[in-house]
């Protein structure tokens, strides 16, 4: 029976408890020969998933060696240099990785802050009539294809920085516009993930906040934010690791060339930005370009993995369960 | 003493309240703010002014003082016999004799090589109304035998003419079957296999590591970047299962492909995508339907598929539907993978099958934006309206399907 206590723990698996009680029971023991066929497919599909991941892990990981063992290439220099120039044989990943960090910390910059605002606001403040026209706004903006985005960048987003910093400083191409749009991107993300945590938070918790004369500022971000703080840091998380792997509006908006710079305002190429570019163009397979595309993309696979892994922990390890 | 803190203090708490209370309207606002923006700057450069200069005035091709589109279909002909060279003329020949060609598409031609309107300079609607007197200015200064005209660059031709070089003359048409041929292949592929994932993991799976571990798995999936499923897509269907792909097995193969950078692989890829999504969706719906409605059903004698094929699945079709269409969605307005495994740039020829080459509208709007002339900028707006009016009817069928067909347990 301790089993089954710890079964219980997820929505998912409270389901496994009525299926082992059928089972008990012996409710579907009756089977006919072509049933474990239709079984055996339904298996087979469910494992197509763990395929796909394999088949991920298999590519990267084939590529990425192939492109290591070569003798132009070193695996400290990958990890060291900051120069990536495969034409004279430079493979540095730095000037990728710190524009996909821009782009990235710029995008967080904008959706954590305002993000978690709306999620405040649409689970404390607004009332219903005010969410049900707020939310599916904010859907919408979630559902809009990433190229448009990208579009948006360059024809709003970069005029306008350059006219508020002036054309001088602000090149056409640069990971500031690109940033400021993936934020825009993610915000819906953040926000909806936050407000499902923020909901899940129990009333009682708030009405002895009002009870003891909290205001409704201080019972949200004193109550009700910390009780929810391990589903909005793992929202925060997902939105870090979707910001990492946006490719559309980088490659459309921040430039393109590698460039090993912190200024916002210059354009640099990130790691997606540079897959989409050299895949883009005529590529020869088995060249030592198309292999350095899946070393980056290795690196890509298990930064996002990581940071995903990382926030389904901290879901399970820190949630407050409330009866 | 303390009453006296207490409401000095009650003051500036309430005033914290009212100021926060605004900035998280704000912040709500922002949204609603970029939103308008996007739509803003897709409609602005979607219409607007443009000069039109022509490279031989059709006036001067007027035959006998009838003018050029009142002209027969033999005097039209006759004009591109005089200023085409042989060659040109035997090309046209040779794609459907002159003979057969309607006096529309003849007169077409005449104006595609013989007169060769050329947009020398474009503005946007914003512009094209506050700026107007300008812009007449400055196109009689810099192109006086231009002529200004309004033009929407959304229109039917942009929906029925395939991709060309020139934008003035390109349209969607190739870029919208692609994409469709590619959804078809993503659906057919992903809705069995993502369904059958769902119910074997809610009616049948017991819970065991495997369980856990492919649950696991699908949640991580659902987090790679989809550039990741790009290069997954390239290594495994267009190089590895090339044969399969480019439909040399089947000797169907397209004599102008003859490789594995296909629709077939772009929806093979697409699928992988949408995938864990859909397991998720349907994960969702399947569980929704009561443990109740498959008892009774187990209580009659059903074995546990008819359970699942007569009771269960029926219940929760609308909901599975519903998850499946904002899959699709999500992968009609995919581009990056796509870019990956090898979309082609320029196709003039509608695909007609699995194993034609591909282009799909995103990546249309890919190439038109990143292109440095500002006539493709208006053309990219335009297909971006297309693409949003495709995907704003695909969640308006999936919302409504919900309303309508959801049962409450």
């Amino acid at each position: 029976m301790q089993g089954d206590t710890t079964i219980i723990k997820s929505g998912w698996m409270k389901q496994r408890v009525g299926a082992a009680l059928d089972d008990q029971l012996g409710l579907h023991r009756k089977r006919r020969p072509t049933e474990s066929l239709i079984q055996a497919f339904l298996f087979f599909c469910g494992v197509v998933s763990v395929f796909t991941t394999l088949g991920i892990v298999f590519v990267l990981g084939r590529e990425a060696m192939l492109f290591f063992i070569h003798p132009e290439v070193t695996l400290v220099e990958f990890l060291t240099s900051t120069k990536w120039q495969p034409a004279i044989g430079d493979f540095g990943i730095w000037p990728l990785v710190t524009a996909t960090f821009m782009t990235s910390v710029i995008a967080v910059g904008v959706a954590l802050p305002i993000g978690l605002a709306v999620a405040v606001y649409l689970s404390e403040y607004a009332s219903p009539r005010a969410r049900g026209i707020l939310k599916p706004i904010l859907e919408v903006l979630a559902g809009v294809p990433t190229v448009v985005y990208g579009y948006f960048a360059l024809t709003f987003m970069t005029p306008l920085l350059r006219s508020i910093f002036g054309e001088n400083v602000v090149e056409i191409y640069n990971t500031a516009s690109a940033g400021l749009v993936i934020g825009i991107l993610i915000l819906p993300l953040v926000s909806s993930m936050s407000e499902d945590a923020l909901s899940a938070v129990p009333r009682s918790l708030r009405e002895a906040a009002y009870g003891l004369g909290a205001t409704r500022l201080e019972t949200a971000l004193k109550v009700v934010v910390p009780a929810a703080l391990s589903g909005i840091t793992a929202a925060f998380i997902v939105a870090v690791s979707r910001a990492f792997g946006e490719t559309m509006i980088v490659a459309i908006a921040a430039g393109a060339g590698p460039n090993f710079t912190l200024n916002p305002f210059k354009a640099a190429e990130t790691m997606t930005g540079h897959i989409v570019r050299i895949s883009g163009g005529d590529l020869s397979y088995d060249s030592l370009d198309y292999d350095s595309l899946f070393a980056i993309g290795l690196v890509l696979f298990l930064i996002t993995l990581a940071l995903n892994l990382l926030s389904q922990q901290i879901v399970r390890r820190f949630r407050e369960v409330y009866e | 003493m303390s009453a006296d803190i207490f409401n000095t203090r009650l003051d500036a708490r309430k005033r914290a309240g009212m100021i926060s209370h605004g900035l998280f309207m704000a912040a709500t606002i922002v949204g609603i703010v970029a939103l308008t923006a996007l739509l803003y700057t897709v409609i602005v450069q979607s219409f607007g002014l443009v000069a039109v200069e022509n490279r031989v005035d059709p006036a001067t091709l007027a035959v006998n003082g009838v003018p050029l589109e009142e002209l027969s279909k033999e005097q039209l002909i006759a004009i591109l016999q005089a200023n085409l060279s042989a060659g040109v003329i035997r090309r046209y020949e040779s794609e459907q004799p002159f003979a057969e060609r309607t006096r529309e598409n003849v007169y077409a031609l005449v104006l595609e090589r013989v007169v060769q309107p050329r947009i020398v300079e474009s503005w946007s609607l914003s512009d094209s109304l506050l700026r107007r007197a300008a812009i007449q200015a400055e196109t009689a200064a810099k192109h006086p035998n231009a002529k200004l005209v309004f033009r929407s660059w959304l229109r039917p031709d942009f929906i029925t003419k395939p991709q060309a070089s020139v934008p003035d003359l390109a349209g969607v048409r190739t870029a919208i079957l692609g994409s469709l041929w590619t959804i078809l292949i993503t659906l057919v592929v992903a809705f069995p296999i993502g369904v059958g994932a769902a119910i074997y993991l809610e009616e049948y799976a017991r819970d065991t590591w495997l369980t856990r571990a492919i649950q696991t798995n699908i949640t991580n999936l659902a987090g790679v970047p989809s550039i990741i499923y790009g290069m997954l897509g390239l290594a495994i269907f267009v190089r590895m299962l090339e044969p399969l792909t480019s439909g040399t097995l089947f000797g169907a193969a397209d004599p102008t492909t003859a490789n594995g950078r296909t629709i077939l692989s772009a929806g093979l890829t697409l699928a992988l995508l949408i995938l864990p999504l859909l397991i998720i969706n349907s994960q969702e719906a399947i569980r929704a339907v009561p443990r109740s409605l498959r008892q009774a059903a187990y209580g009659l004698g059903a074995t546990q598929w008819q359970t699942i094929w007569h009771h269960v699945l029926p219940s929760a079709l609308p909901g599975i539907l519903t998850g499946n269409i904002l899959a699709v969605s999500r992968a009609i307005g995919e581009t990056a993978p796509l870019v990956v495994i090898g979309a082609s740039t320029f196709i003039v020829i509608d695909p007609n099958g699995p194993f034609s080459k591909f282009t799909t509208l995103p990546i249309q709007i890919y190439q038109w934006t990143a292109r440095p002339q500002p006539e493709f900028r208006h053309i990219a707006a335009a297909a971006i309206v297309v693409l949003l009016v495709m995907l704003l009817s695909l969640n308006a069928a999936a919302v409504l399907l919900r309303n309508r067909y959801t049962r409450r347990w």
